[in-house]
Protein backbone atom coordinates (compact mmCIF):
# COMPACT_ATOMS: atom_id res chain seq x y z
CA UNK A 1 0.00 0.00 0.00
CA UNK A 2 1.22 3.07 -1.07
CA UNK A 3 -0.11 7.06 -0.98
CA UNK A 4 1.13 10.42 -2.01
CA UNK A 5 0.58 12.17 1.59
CA UNK A 6 -0.19 15.39 1.82
CA UNK A 7 0.44 16.69 5.21
CA UNK A 8 -0.78 20.18 4.74
CA UNK A 9 0.39 23.57 6.86
CA UNK A 10 -1.17 22.86 10.16
CA UNK A 11 0.54 19.48 10.05
CA UNK A 12 3.77 21.63 10.27
CA UNK A 13 3.27 23.53 13.09
CA UNK A 14 0.16 23.09 15.51
CA UNK A 15 -0.52 19.61 15.19
CA UNK A 16 2.89 18.36 14.55
CA UNK A 17 2.23 15.87 16.68
CA UNK A 18 -0.69 14.81 14.08
CA UNK A 19 1.98 14.28 11.05
CA UNK A 20 4.40 12.22 13.32
CA UNK A 21 1.93 10.06 14.85
CA UNK A 22 0.15 9.31 11.32
CA UNK A 23 3.64 8.91 10.00
CA UNK A 24 4.55 6.48 12.90
CA UNK A 25 1.41 4.44 12.51
CA UNK A 26 1.83 3.92 8.66
CA UNK A 27 5.41 2.90 9.51
CA UNK A 28 4.53 0.33 11.41
CA UNK A 29 1.91 -0.88 9.63
CA UNK A 30 3.91 -1.08 6.67
CA UNK A 31 1.64 2.12 4.95
CA UNK A 32 4.19 3.56 2.71
CA UNK A 33 3.59 7.21 2.43
CA UNK A 34 5.75 9.37 -0.31
CA UNK A 35 4.93 13.24 0.94
CA UNK A 36 3.90 15.31 -2.58
CA UNK A 37 6.90 17.49 -3.11
CA UNK A 38 6.58 21.24 -3.19
CA UNK A 39 3.02 20.92 -2.07
CA UNK A 40 0.97 24.39 -1.13
CA UNK A 41 -1.51 25.24 1.21
CA UNK A 42 -5.27 23.97 0.61
CA UNK A 43 -6.67 27.01 1.13
CA UNK A 44 -8.53 25.83 3.60
CA UNK A 45 -11.76 28.07 5.01
CA UNK A 46 -10.25 31.78 4.21
CA UNK A 47 -9.89 30.92 0.72
CA UNK A 48 -13.58 29.39 -0.14
CA UNK A 49 -14.89 32.34 1.87
CA UNK A 50 -13.11 34.80 -0.46
CA UNK A 51 -12.18 33.85 -3.87
CA UNK A 52 -14.20 30.98 -5.68
CA UNK A 53 -11.41 30.21 -8.22
CA UNK A 54 -8.65 29.97 -5.71
CA UNK A 55 -10.47 27.34 -3.57
CA UNK A 56 -10.04 25.20 -6.25
CA UNK A 57 -6.87 26.52 -7.78
CA UNK A 58 -5.08 25.55 -4.88
CA UNK A 59 -5.95 22.14 -4.24
CA UNK A 60 -5.62 21.26 -8.05
CA UNK A 61 -2.27 22.25 -7.94
CA UNK A 62 -1.46 19.72 -5.70
CA UNK A 63 -3.65 17.09 -6.92
CA UNK A 64 -1.68 17.73 -10.28
CA UNK A 65 1.73 16.89 -8.62
CA UNK A 66 0.64 13.86 -6.71
CA UNK A 67 -1.09 12.59 -10.05
CA UNK A 68 2.76 12.09 -11.43
CA UNK A 69 3.64 9.93 -8.22
CA UNK A 70 0.67 7.24 -9.70
CA UNK A 71 -0.64 6.33 -5.96
CA UNK A 72 -3.94 8.01 -4.48
CA UNK A 73 -3.50 10.84 -1.96
CA UNK A 74 -3.80 10.33 1.73
CA UNK A 75 -4.03 13.41 4.01
CA UNK A 76 -5.08 14.06 7.71
CA UNK A 77 -6.15 17.32 8.27
CA UNK A 78 -9.83 16.90 8.05
CA UNK A 79 -9.86 20.46 6.52
CA UNK A 80 -7.67 19.71 3.80
CA UNK A 81 -9.29 16.49 3.19
CA UNK A 82 -12.70 18.61 2.46
CA UNK A 83 -11.03 21.11 0.69
CA UNK A 84 -9.01 18.51 -1.91
CA UNK A 85 -12.10 16.21 -2.28
CA UNK A 86 -14.59 19.69 -2.58
CA UNK A 87 -12.28 20.46 -5.73
CA UNK A 88 -11.90 17.34 -6.93
CA UNK A 89 -16.00 17.20 -6.82
CA UNK A 90 -16.35 20.63 -8.40
CA UNK A 91 -13.41 20.04 -11.86
CA UNK A 92 -15.89 16.43 -11.95
CA UNK A 93 -19.05 17.91 -11.80
CA UNK A 94 -18.85 22.22 -13.09
CA UNK A 95 -17.54 22.47 -16.47
CA UNK A 96 -17.21 26.32 -15.91
CA UNK A 97 -15.29 25.29 -13.09
CA UNK A 98 -12.65 22.94 -14.91
CA UNK A 99 -12.12 26.10 -17.46
CA UNK A 100 -11.50 28.28 -15.00
CA UNK A 101 -9.15 25.88 -13.47
CA UNK A 102 -6.61 24.76 -16.20
CA UNK A 103 -6.20 28.45 -17.17
CA UNK A 104 -5.41 29.10 -13.52
CA UNK A 105 -3.11 26.24 -13.12
CA UNK A 106 -1.71 25.90 -17.14
CA UNK A 107 -2.43 21.82 -17.00
CA UNK A 108 -5.64 20.21 -17.69
CA UNK A 109 -6.84 17.82 -14.63
CA UNK A 110 -10.35 16.60 -14.86
CA UNK A 111 -10.53 15.12 -11.11
CA UNK A 112 -8.68 11.70 -11.86
CA UNK A 113 -6.50 11.36 -8.10
CA UNK A 114 -8.37 9.51 -5.64
CA UNK A 115 -8.07 11.62 -2.55
CA UNK A 116 -8.58 9.05 1.16
CA UNK A 117 -8.58 10.26 4.58
CA UNK A 118 -5.79 8.57 7.21
CA UNK A 119 -9.23 7.19 8.94
CA UNK A 120 -10.51 5.95 6.12
CA UNK A 121 -7.16 4.44 4.89
CA UNK A 122 -6.85 2.33 8.44
CA UNK A 123 -10.39 1.38 8.59
CA UNK A 124 -11.48 0.55 5.18
CA UNK A 125 -8.07 -0.19 2.94
CA UNK A 126 -5.94 -1.80 5.78
CA UNK A 127 -8.92 -3.20 7.71
CA UNK A 128 -9.67 -3.75 11.46
CA UNK A 129 -8.55 -7.51 11.05
CA UNK A 130 -5.25 -6.67 10.09
CA UNK A 131 -5.05 -3.71 12.87
CA UNK A 132 -5.87 -6.13 15.28
CA UNK A 133 -3.36 -8.38 14.55
CA UNK A 134 -0.40 -5.81 15.13
CA UNK A 135 -2.13 -4.86 18.47
CA UNK A 136 0.82 -5.01 21.07
CA UNK A 137 -0.65 -2.96 24.27
CA UNK A 138 -4.75 -2.91 24.03
CA UNK A 139 -5.83 0.43 25.70
CA UNK A 140 -7.90 -1.66 28.30
CA UNK A 141 -10.37 0.10 30.49
CA UNK A 142 -9.64 3.30 28.38
CA UNK A 143 -12.85 4.81 28.02
CA UNK A 144 -12.69 7.46 25.19
CA UNK A 145 -15.25 9.73 22.97
CA UNK A 146 -14.42 9.70 19.54
CA UNK A 147 -15.37 13.47 17.95
CA UNK A 148 -15.58 13.58 14.27
CA UNK A 149 -15.86 17.15 14.07
CA UNK A 150 -17.56 18.21 10.48
CA UNK A 151 -15.75 17.71 7.71
CA UNK A 152 -14.78 14.22 7.90
CA UNK A 153 -18.41 13.54 7.40
CA UNK A 154 -20.10 16.72 5.72
CA UNK A 155 -21.29 16.98 2.99
CA UNK A 156 -21.85 13.53 2.08
CA UNK A 157 -21.98 13.76 -1.49
CA UNK A 158 -18.57 14.78 -1.11
CA UNK A 159 -16.80 13.29 1.73
CA UNK A 160 -18.70 9.90 2.17
CA UNK A 161 -16.94 7.42 3.74
CA UNK A 162 -18.67 7.70 7.10
CA UNK A 163 -22.30 8.41 7.78
CA UNK A 164 -22.76 12.22 8.28
CA UNK A 165 -25.12 12.18 11.60
CA UNK A 166 -23.63 8.84 13.24
CA UNK A 167 -20.18 8.45 12.32
CA UNK A 168 -18.61 4.82 13.89
CA UNK A 169 -15.57 4.09 11.95
CA UNK A 170 -13.16 6.43 14.65
CA UNK A 171 -14.73 3.85 17.05
CA UNK A 172 -14.66 0.89 15.48
CA UNK A 173 -10.74 2.02 14.84
CA UNK A 174 -9.96 2.41 18.61
CA UNK A 175 -12.19 -0.75 19.75
CA UNK A 176 -9.89 -2.84 17.78
CA UNK A 177 -7.25 -1.32 19.86
CA UNK A 178 -9.27 -2.90 22.80
CA UNK A 179 -10.26 0.96 24.34
CA UNK A 180 -14.07 1.29 25.51
CA UNK A 181 -15.90 3.41 23.18
CA UNK A 182 -18.11 5.88 25.34
CA UNK A 183 -22.18 6.42 23.17
CA UNK A 184 -22.23 10.19 23.05
CA UNK A 185 -24.46 12.43 21.27
CA UNK A 186 -22.24 14.90 20.24
CA UNK A 187 -19.95 13.38 17.66
CA UNK A 188 -20.36 15.73 14.46
CA UNK A 189 -21.34 18.63 16.51
CA UNK A 190 -19.21 21.79 14.99
CA UNK A 191 -16.43 23.12 17.41
CA UNK A 192 -16.46 26.45 16.19
CA UNK A 193 -13.18 25.78 13.93
CA UNK A 194 -11.77 28.89 12.03
CA UNK A 195 -13.23 31.25 14.34
CA UNK A 196 -10.76 29.72 16.87
CA UNK A 197 -8.53 33.44 16.44
CA UNK A 198 -11.34 35.86 15.08
CA UNK A 199 -14.44 35.04 17.66
CA UNK A 200 -12.48 32.41 20.43
CA UNK A 201 -15.72 33.15 22.53
CA UNK A 202 -18.10 31.27 20.34
CA UNK A 203 -15.32 28.17 20.27
CA UNK A 204 -15.01 28.48 24.32
CA UNK A 205 -18.91 27.92 24.50
CA UNK A 206 -18.82 25.13 22.07
CA UNK A 207 -15.97 23.45 23.53
CA UNK A 208 -16.90 23.26 26.94
CA UNK A 209 -20.51 21.89 25.54
CA UNK A 210 -18.79 19.03 24.10
CA UNK A 211 -15.83 18.25 26.58
CA UNK A 212 -19.05 18.58 29.62
CA UNK A 213 -20.86 16.13 27.22
CA UNK A 214 -18.38 13.86 26.74
CA UNK A 215 -17.32 13.90 30.46
CA UNK A 216 -21.16 13.15 31.54
CA UNK A 217 -21.29 10.34 29.24
CA UNK A 218 -18.40 8.76 30.73
CA UNK A 219 -15.24 9.07 28.50
CA UNK A 220 -11.59 9.90 30.13
CA UNK A 221 -10.54 11.40 27.03
CA UNK A 222 -11.27 12.53 23.73
CA UNK A 223 -10.18 11.25 20.48
CA UNK A 224 -10.10 13.56 17.25
CA UNK A 225 -9.38 13.05 13.50
CA UNK A 226 -8.67 17.27 12.99
CA UNK A 227 -5.68 19.89 13.85
CA UNK A 228 -8.83 22.65 14.42
CA UNK A 229 -10.70 20.46 16.79
CA UNK A 230 -8.01 19.42 18.56
CA UNK A 231 -6.88 22.72 19.51
CA UNK A 232 -10.27 24.50 19.96
CA UNK A 233 -10.58 21.48 22.86
CA UNK A 234 -7.39 21.02 24.18
CA UNK A 235 -5.39 24.69 23.93
CA UNK A 236 -8.54 26.40 24.74
CA UNK A 237 -10.18 24.31 27.56
CA UNK A 238 -8.16 26.19 30.04
CA UNK A 239 -10.68 29.49 28.65
CA UNK A 240 -13.53 27.03 28.14
CA UNK A 241 -13.78 26.12 32.09
CA UNK A 242 -12.65 30.01 32.91
CA UNK A 243 -15.83 31.06 31.21
CA UNK A 244 -18.37 28.00 31.26
CA UNK A 245 -17.87 26.53 34.34
CA UNK A 246 -15.27 23.80 35.78
CA UNK A 247 -14.94 19.92 34.17
CA UNK A 248 -12.29 17.81 34.74
CA UNK A 249 -8.77 18.04 32.92
CA UNK A 250 -9.93 16.02 29.69
CA UNK A 251 -7.18 15.27 27.37
CA UNK A 252 -7.94 15.62 23.55
CA UNK A 253 -5.36 12.89 21.22
CA UNK A 254 -5.24 12.54 17.69
CA UNK A 255 -6.68 8.97 17.02
CA UNK A 256 -3.33 7.85 15.11
CA UNK A 257 -1.83 8.84 18.80
CA UNK A 258 -3.87 6.41 20.83
CA UNK A 259 -3.62 3.82 18.11
CA UNK A 260 0.50 4.27 18.03
CA UNK A 261 0.33 3.33 21.86
CA UNK A 262 -1.30 0.13 20.99
CA UNK A 263 0.99 -0.74 18.08
CA UNK A 264 3.24 -0.46 20.89
CA UNK A 265 4.95 3.02 19.94
CA UNK A 266 6.54 5.35 22.61
CA UNK A 267 5.25 8.27 23.60
CA UNK A 268 7.78 9.93 22.05
CA UNK A 269 7.43 8.37 18.55
CA UNK A 270 3.79 9.87 18.78
CA UNK A 271 4.40 13.56 19.88
CA UNK A 272 2.49 12.83 23.11
CA UNK A 273 4.56 16.01 24.47
CA UNK A 274 3.04 17.99 22.50
CA UNK A 275 -0.52 18.01 23.98
CA UNK A 276 -1.24 20.74 26.23
CA UNK A 277 -3.91 18.40 28.66
CA UNK A 278 -0.96 15.83 29.46
CA UNK A 279 -2.59 12.58 29.15
CA UNK A 280 0.36 11.31 31.54
CA UNK A 281 -1.70 10.57 34.62
CA UNK A 282 -4.70 9.09 32.87
CA UNK A 283 -2.51 6.75 30.77
CA UNK A 284 -0.44 5.57 34.06
CA UNK A 285 -3.68 5.17 36.25
CA UNK A 286 -5.00 3.07 32.89
CA UNK A 287 -1.63 1.05 33.29
CA UNK A 288 -0.86 1.68 29.52
CA UNK A 289 2.94 2.38 29.68
CA UNK A 290 4.24 4.47 27.00
CA UNK A 291 8.24 3.06 26.14
CA UNK A 292 8.27 1.23 22.98
CA UNK A 293 7.15 -2.32 22.98
CA UNK A 294 9.37 -4.56 20.98
CA UNK A 295 7.71 -7.11 18.18
CA UNK A 296 6.28 -10.17 19.44
CA UNK A 297 5.81 -9.35 23.49
CA UNK A 298 2.28 -8.55 23.48
CA UNK A 299 -0.88 -10.07 21.82
CA UNK A 300 -4.93 -8.40 20.77
CA UNK A 301 -7.25 -7.74 22.84
CA UNK B 1 -54.10 44.95 -5.64
CA UNK B 2 -54.54 41.32 -3.46
CA UNK B 3 -50.81 40.60 -4.62
CA UNK B 4 -49.19 40.19 -0.87
CA UNK B 5 -46.15 38.62 -2.51
CA UNK B 6 -45.03 41.39 -4.94
CA UNK B 7 -41.49 40.68 -5.92
CA UNK B 8 -40.39 43.65 -7.23
CA UNK B 9 -36.25 43.08 -8.22
CA UNK B 10 -34.74 38.99 -7.93
CA UNK B 11 -31.53 40.45 -9.18
CA UNK B 12 -30.05 39.90 -6.19
CA UNK B 13 -31.43 36.48 -5.46
CA UNK B 14 -30.20 35.16 -8.85
CA UNK B 15 -27.15 36.65 -8.44
CA UNK B 16 -26.78 34.88 -5.20
CA UNK B 17 -27.45 31.76 -7.05
CA UNK B 18 -25.62 32.10 -9.85
CA UNK B 19 -22.56 32.46 -7.93
CA UNK B 20 -23.19 29.98 -5.24
CA UNK B 21 -24.69 27.53 -7.83
CA UNK B 22 -27.13 26.43 -5.31
CA UNK B 23 -31.30 26.88 -5.73
CA UNK B 24 -32.12 29.45 -2.93
CA UNK B 25 -35.26 30.09 -4.23
CA UNK B 26 -36.23 26.18 -3.12
CA UNK B 27 -35.95 27.50 0.41
CA UNK B 28 -39.65 26.70 1.91
CA UNK B 29 -38.62 28.14 5.76
CA UNK B 30 -38.57 24.44 7.26
CA UNK B 31 -35.92 26.59 9.49
CA UNK B 32 -34.23 22.63 9.78
CA UNK B 33 -30.75 24.67 8.96
CA UNK B 34 -31.30 27.60 11.99
CA UNK B 35 -32.46 24.15 14.21
CA UNK B 36 -28.94 22.35 13.87
CA UNK B 37 -26.68 25.74 13.47
CA UNK B 38 -23.96 25.45 16.37
CA UNK B 39 -23.59 29.19 15.96
CA UNK B 40 -27.66 30.76 16.18
CA UNK B 41 -27.17 31.55 19.44
CA UNK B 42 -24.16 33.92 18.57
CA UNK B 43 -25.98 35.34 15.46
CA UNK B 44 -27.80 38.10 14.37
CA UNK B 45 -29.79 36.76 11.52
CA UNK B 46 -30.27 32.77 11.36
CA UNK B 47 -29.74 31.25 8.22
CA UNK B 48 -33.31 30.29 7.02
CA UNK B 49 -33.87 34.07 7.61
CA UNK B 50 -31.18 35.06 5.64
CA UNK B 51 -32.12 32.50 2.77
CA UNK B 52 -35.52 34.68 3.10
CA UNK B 53 -34.00 37.91 2.76
CA UNK B 54 -32.16 36.82 -0.03
CA UNK B 55 -35.48 36.24 -1.63
CA UNK B 56 -36.98 39.15 -0.77
CA UNK B 57 -33.77 40.93 -1.74
CA UNK B 58 -33.34 43.14 1.15
CA UNK B 59 -29.15 43.29 0.01
CA UNK B 60 -28.31 45.78 2.70
CA UNK B 61 -29.75 43.61 6.03
CA UNK B 62 -28.20 40.59 4.30
CA UNK B 63 -24.45 41.99 3.55
CA UNK B 64 -24.85 43.92 7.04
CA UNK B 65 -25.43 41.39 9.02
CA UNK B 66 -23.01 39.81 11.43
CA UNK B 67 -24.24 36.45 10.77
CA UNK B 68 -22.46 35.84 7.59
CA UNK B 69 -19.38 36.05 9.02
CA UNK B 70 -19.98 34.08 12.21
CA UNK B 71 -20.84 30.77 10.01
CA UNK B 72 -17.98 28.24 11.11
CA UNK B 73 -18.36 26.66 7.44
CA UNK B 74 -19.65 23.10 9.52
CA UNK B 75 -22.07 22.32 6.77
CA UNK B 76 -24.86 21.01 9.12
CA UNK B 77 -27.25 22.78 6.94
CA UNK B 78 -25.96 22.08 3.75
CA UNK B 79 -25.78 18.41 4.85
CA UNK B 80 -29.46 18.11 6.27
CA UNK B 81 -31.46 20.97 4.22
CA UNK B 82 -34.47 18.96 2.86
CA UNK B 83 -34.47 20.80 -0.76
CA UNK B 84 -30.73 20.22 -0.88
CA UNK B 85 -29.58 24.12 -0.61
CA UNK B 86 -25.95 24.07 -0.14
CA UNK B 87 -26.67 27.04 2.49
CA UNK B 88 -22.72 26.79 3.61
CA UNK B 89 -21.39 27.69 0.17
CA UNK B 90 -24.58 30.95 0.03
CA UNK B 91 -23.02 32.07 3.30
CA UNK B 92 -19.46 32.18 0.95
CA UNK B 93 -21.14 34.20 -1.69
CA UNK B 94 -22.53 36.41 0.66
CA UNK B 95 -19.40 37.19 2.29
CA UNK B 96 -17.43 37.79 -1.36
CA UNK B 97 -20.32 39.88 -1.93
CA UNK B 98 -19.91 42.32 1.10
CA UNK B 99 -16.26 42.80 0.38
CA UNK B 100 -17.03 43.80 -3.34
CA UNK B 101 -19.84 45.84 -2.54
CA UNK B 102 -18.14 47.33 0.48
CA UNK B 103 -20.67 46.53 2.60
CA UNK B 104 -20.73 47.93 5.92
CA UNK B 105 -18.98 45.29 8.14
CA UNK B 106 -20.45 45.28 11.70
CA UNK B 107 -17.48 42.97 12.53
CA UNK B 108 -14.43 42.86 10.43
CA UNK B 109 -12.71 40.10 12.10
CA UNK B 110 -13.30 37.65 9.68
CA UNK B 111 -12.18 39.33 6.87
CA UNK B 112 -8.96 40.48 8.21
CA UNK B 113 -8.44 36.97 9.40
CA UNK B 114 -9.39 35.60 5.68
CA UNK B 115 -6.75 38.24 4.20
CA UNK B 116 -3.83 37.76 6.85
CA UNK B 117 -4.24 33.82 6.22
CA UNK B 118 -4.32 34.12 2.31
CA UNK B 119 -1.51 36.72 1.81
CA UNK B 120 0.74 34.34 4.09
CA UNK B 121 0.24 31.50 1.93
CA UNK B 122 0.52 34.05 -1.00
CA UNK B 123 3.95 34.96 -0.08
CA UNK B 124 5.48 31.43 1.42
CA UNK B 125 3.00 28.86 -0.73
CA UNK B 126 2.03 27.58 3.08
CA UNK B 127 0.91 29.13 6.22
CA UNK B 128 3.27 30.50 7.77
CA UNK B 129 1.18 30.37 11.52
CA UNK B 130 3.28 32.86 13.31
CA UNK B 131 3.46 35.46 10.96
CA UNK B 132 -0.33 35.18 9.71
CA UNK B 133 -1.43 35.80 13.89
CA UNK B 134 1.34 38.72 13.95
CA UNK B 135 -0.65 40.31 10.63
CA UNK B 136 -4.05 39.24 12.47
CA UNK B 137 -3.05 41.13 15.36
CA UNK B 138 -1.82 44.27 14.11
CA UNK B 139 -5.17 44.34 11.37
CA UNK B 140 -7.77 43.74 14.13
CA UNK B 141 -5.85 45.53 17.07
CA UNK B 142 -6.45 42.44 19.45
CA UNK B 143 -3.14 43.04 19.78
CA UNK B 144 -3.27 41.15 23.69
CA UNK B 145 -5.79 38.16 22.95
CA UNK B 146 -4.08 34.55 23.28
CA UNK B 147 -0.41 36.20 23.71
CA UNK B 148 -0.44 34.00 27.32
CA UNK B 149 -0.67 31.19 25.17
CA UNK B 150 2.68 31.81 23.13
CA UNK B 151 4.81 30.88 25.66
CA UNK B 152 3.24 27.12 25.66
CA UNK B 153 2.71 26.94 21.67
CA UNK B 154 6.43 27.61 21.69
CA UNK B 155 7.62 25.12 24.26
CA UNK B 156 4.94 22.25 22.59
CA UNK B 157 7.17 23.03 19.18
CA UNK B 158 3.41 23.67 17.94
CA UNK B 159 4.37 26.93 16.86
CA UNK B 160 7.16 28.37 15.14
CA UNK B 161 9.23 31.64 14.27
CA UNK B 162 10.43 30.75 11.05
CA UNK B 163 8.30 30.09 8.13
CA UNK B 164 7.77 26.89 6.40
CA UNK B 165 8.25 27.86 2.54
CA UNK B 166 7.41 25.59 -0.20
CA UNK B 167 9.18 25.02 -2.96
CA UNK B 168 6.66 26.12 -4.68
CA UNK B 169 5.98 29.73 -3.73
CA UNK B 170 6.81 31.42 -6.76
CA UNK B 171 3.90 29.32 -8.70
CA UNK B 172 1.41 29.74 -5.83
CA UNK B 173 1.67 33.48 -6.26
CA UNK B 174 0.72 33.37 -10.06
CA UNK B 175 -2.28 30.97 -9.28
CA UNK B 176 -3.41 33.85 -7.01
CA UNK B 177 -2.64 36.61 -9.53
CA UNK B 178 -4.31 34.47 -12.60
CA UNK B 179 -7.53 33.17 -9.17
CA UNK B 180 -8.33 37.32 -8.98
CA UNK B 181 -8.74 37.79 -12.49
CA UNK B 182 -11.00 35.23 -12.83
CA UNK B 183 -12.91 36.12 -9.97
CA UNK B 184 -13.25 39.70 -11.79
CA UNK B 185 -14.54 38.40 -15.08
CA UNK B 186 -17.26 35.92 -13.14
Amino acid sequence: MKYAYYPGCSLESTARDFDQSTRAVCRALGIELEEIPDWVCCGSTPAHTTNASLAVALPVVNLQKARTMGAPVMTACASCYARLRTANYKVRNEPDTLRRTERITGHPYGGEVEVHHVLDVLVNHFGLRAIRAKVRRPLAGLRVACYYGCLLSRPPKIVAFDDPEHPTSMDELLASAGAEMVQWPMKTECCGAGLSMTHSNVVNRLAHRLLAMARKAGAECLAVACPLCQINLDLRQADAKKAHGEIPDTPVLYVTQLLGLALGLSSEELGLDSLITSAEALLAKNHIDTASVPEGTASAP
Amino acid sequence: MADILQWNDTTFLEEVQRRSGTPVSACFQCHKCSTGCPIGPEMDLLPSQVMRLVHLGEVAEVLGSRAIWLCASCEACTTRCPMDIDIAAVMDTLRMMAVERQADLPDARGEKFNRSFLSSVCRHGRVFEFGMMAAYKLRSGQLLADVNKFPQMLAKRKISLLPNRSGAARETREVFRRAEQEEKQR
